[in-house]
């Protein structure tokens, strides 16, 4: 009995080991948890490309989608026309974060990809960026009612993230 | 205003400490990615101002998570990471000594066994001889 069990165990070691290091391969390393998830949005004053001032105070009592993106980010065309359909459903305000882009290119890269955002903050030297743990563009934040940050994505948003992230939220915030 | 060399050299260290999120394998010292010169700037700005190492670090936690960390910090979480290795060398040197102890003890049995037998042997042999001068009286 025991000497079988002394046979098995490193055969077994090694197995939990192999399963162990195949999960470390198949995970992405550039998905990082986010640690605002469930924390307060951080504070945001900034000019707009319109020439006034954001503040993020004012979105209180709604749930708002908060896009990181620049003029020089090859990915946040891919994800563009995503949001450019989310803008069109209007189902919750939108704020575009310019990050560290000059603001004549980034006037130029909406007009010609559409401009989504209901207000478009000027991130030009990345503080805020860095405020909100960015470390690629575009990344994607959700922010509930309370401004408790909900939901993070890093990376290019695809058809499924409205239905899979957000309408949960939006639902949970109509219901009182 | 200019740093002085203190702080510059405070500022190499905590660099170093520091992992580059865009370009993973490196820290923010080594790195020239955009992020990783605005979170040196960020670092050499807290450190003019007077915070301490500890500060910064967790200003950066806070913002970016333990995995900018190179050198994980003491917590729940991390105490396998910390004292697994120690764990397991314990636990082999476990093995090893009872696995020793064990074969010490089958010998000396042994040991403990063959003088029984010869004892045996020495007794039937004194009986014997015992007998037969019983005999030849």
């Amino acid at each position: 009995m025991r000497r079988s069990f002394l046979l098995v165990l490193p055969i077994a070691v090694l197995i939990a080991l192999a399963v162990l290091l195949a999960r470390g391969l198949q995970s992405d390393p550039r998905k990082l948890d986010s640690v605002l998830i469930g924390k307060p949005a951080p504070h945001i004053v900034l000019p707009t490309l319109d020439g006034r001032q954001f503040d993020s105070e004012k979105l209180v009592g709604q749930v708002w989608l908060l896009n990181v993106f620049a003029s020089w980010c090859s990915a946040c065309v891919i994800e563009h026309p995503q949001l450019v359909q989310l803008a069109e459903q209007a189902r919750l305000p939108m704020v575009g974060l310019a990050y560290k882009d000059k603001t004549p290119d980034t006037a130029a890269w909406l007009k010609e990809h559409g401009n989504p955002y209901a207000q478009v903050a000027l991130d030009s030297d990345g503080r805020t960026g860095i405020n909100y743990g960015v470390y690629g563009v575009p990344e994607t934040f959700v922010i509930d009612a309370q401004g408790i940050v909900r939901v993070r994505h890093a990376g290019p948003i695809d058809a499924t993230f409205f239905a899979q992230q957000v309408a949960p939220l939006l639902a949970k915030a109509a219901t009182p | 205003m200019n740093p002085t060399p203190e702080q510059l050299e405070r500022l190499q260290q905590l660099s170093t400490e520091l992992r580059c999120l865009v370009c993973q394998n490196q820290s923010i010292a080594e790195s020239n990615a955009g992020l990783a010169v605005d979170l040196r700037q960020q670092a050499l700005e807290q450190i003019q101002a007077g915070k301490s190492d500890a500060a910064i670090r967790s200003y950066m936690v806070e913002r970016y998570g333990e995995f900018i960390l190179y050198k994980p910090a003491y917590s729940g979480t991390n105490a396998v990471l910390w004292g697994g290795p120690f764990l397991l060398l314990v636990l082999v040197a476990v093995v090893i000594v009872r696995g020793w102890r064990r074969r010490q003890r089958e010998q000396s049995q042994t040991e403990v066994s063959g003088t029984a037998a010869a004892a045996d042997l020495l007794r039937q042999a004194q009986l014997e001889e015992r007998y037969q001068r019983e005999r030849e009286k």
